[in-house]
């Protein structure tokens, strides 16, 4: 049986809706807002159209073919269980707070319709408006309502960090509804990038987003939202793996010698992230060498943490079908490509036979 | 282990501190609000120096953004890394299963029962005396 057999992929990307598209779901005078101010695409400078990372070239051709075209190319492609869409349209871009809301509940009004109503083994993550927090509350318990619905979906950048308390309404919607927060690599860019300013080139831009995600573990843990909040599970998606075990090993240092600082959190940051946070396989960046990979599985000191994806149609990796990290044994592999899902998504497994 | 006089009562008030050097090891003793303590004066972790570190209490939590503050003085904070210790336990606050620092008994005894001693004392004071 080839390892993914049954797998579900945590990180699939559907087609970036023009705007043409969702006006259908848009409320009237939005709709009709939309077109009279001319705006057309929602593309972020995150994924440029055509820089390469953004699809493969072989892919190329598959985009814009909707739910036909991922689905052959990856849940049939590869014999997956299921696949669970996170869409990456610049709804976070927004500034208007009431067009923000109002394209975050089209896009996911489309998203049900256009895609997980087309193909059984499609889940998705709701899409919220973090520019107003109790719109962004509603939206989850409106969507919550359907099953399909596995996660609550956020970039890795945003205004504020994520530990805030102003924000806590809306993990606390999120865990109420057994969703996890999945953050994925993106930026609102309300900030630039990096912590020193507006990088010159694309590739910096995209090694950047680990610092972003960094940046949020770091707050999450000490801001002390897994203590507010004991049943939220985030899931960081796009974010690299690599990067975690020494990240951690640093902000534990640090927290043993500030402890009395947050003292809620009474215990080590890498056992909280350990029992919280989920990351997604790709990219993993590692050199595909047994002896480094195990080596790193060790450090991360966990199992249960990695949930596979493919990240399609992004170009992460070559050949016909996504690599799971160089020389897991198979018992691992099953972990990250079965169990590891369905124990984050806990509203997958309720649909999803193993 | 042999009894060590640490210094007179009088010279030791509340708050106060002393190292002493053994033939084998270094001792931090310290007088908190009357109670004596002597311990290690090497950190486990790093080796600072903990007759150097700040007395401070115990801050703890039950949830965030709520504190609770006990034991003022009790808690030792080391001058290198900040690591911190419980003066009654010896253990470390951060990793209390794993870290710990070594405590050695002190008292208060009266001179005349170390009169028998090697040090100079005078019968008619008080002195703090380390186990070691």
């Amino acid at each position: 049986m080839h390892p993914l057999t049954g797998a579900v992929d945590c990180d699939l990307h559907p087609d970036l809706p023009p705007v043409a598209a969702l006006l259908p779901y848009l409320e009237g005078h939005w709709a009709d807002a939309m077109v009279e101010r001319g705006i057309e695409s929602l593309e972020t400078a995150s994924y440029p159209p055509n820089v390469p990372l953004a699809a493969r070239p072989d892919r190329r051709p598959l985009l814009g073919t909707g739910v036909a075209g991922l689905a052959g190319a990856t849940l049939d492609a590869w014999g997956l269980s299921a696949g669970i869409l996170n869409p990456l349209l610049g709804v976070h871009l927004v500034f208007n707070q009431d067009m923000a809301v109002a394209l975050a509940r089209a896009l996911n009004e489309w998203i049900a319709r256009e895609w997980l109503d087309r193909d059984a083994r499609l889940r998705a993550s709701i899409v919220v408006p973090l520019q107003s927090v109790p719109d962004a509350v509603e939206e989850i318990e409106r969507r919550a309502a359907d099953p399909r619905f596995v996660q609550v979906l956020v970039p890795a950048m945003w205004e504020v960090p994520y530990g805030r308390r102003s924000l806590w309404p809306v993990w606390e919607a999120a865990a109420r509804h057994r969703l996890p927060v999945g953050i994925h690599a993106g930026s609102a860019y309300r900030h630039p990038p990096t912590s020193l300013g507006w990088p010159s080139y694309y590739a910096e831009d995209y090694a950047a987003q680990s610092l972003g995600f960094q940046s949020q573990v770091g707050s999450l843990i000490t801001e002390g939202v897994f203590q507010q909040i004991p049943d939220l599970t985030v899931v960081l998606i796009e974010s690299g793996v690599t990067w975690l075990p020494s990240y951690l090993w640093r902000l534990a240092k640090f927290w043993r010698g500030v402890r009395s600082e947050v003292p809620w959190l009474a215990e080590s940051p890498a056992a909280v992230a350990r029992r919280h946070i989920r990351l997604t396989t790709a990219p993993f960046d590692a050199p595909e060498d047994a002896d480094t990979v195990g080596r790193l599985m060790d450090q991360l000191g966990s199992e249960e943490m990695l949930l596979f994806a493919s990240d399609w149609p992004h170009w992460q990796w070559d050949g016909a079908a996504p690599p799971l990290p160089a020389g897991i044994p198979p018992a691992l592999a099953a972990k990250l490509t079965r169990a590891n899902p369905r124990s984050t998504y806990p509203r997958l497994a309720a649909e999803v036979p193993a | 282990m042999a009894k060590v006089v640490v210094a007179p009562v009088a010279e030791m008030p509340p708050g106060s501190r002393r190292r002493i050097q053994t033939e084998t090891r270094a001792i931090a003793v310290f007088n908190v609000g009357g109670e004596f303590f002597a311990i290690n004066d090497r950190c486990p972790h790093g080796g600072g120096s903990l007759s150097c570190g700040v007395l401070t209490g115990l801050v703890e939590s039950d949830g965030p953004g709520r504190y609770r503050y006990s034991r003022k003085g009790e808690i030792l904070r080391c001058p290198w890394h900040a690591w911190e210790f419980d003066l009654r336990t010896g253990r470390s606050v951060c990793d209390p299963a794993r870290m710990k620092v070594r405590q050695w008994p002190a008292r208060v005894e009266p001179g005349a029962a170390l009169a028998a001693e090697t040090f100079p004392v005078s019968v008619e004071d008080d002195y703090v005396v380390v186990e070691a």
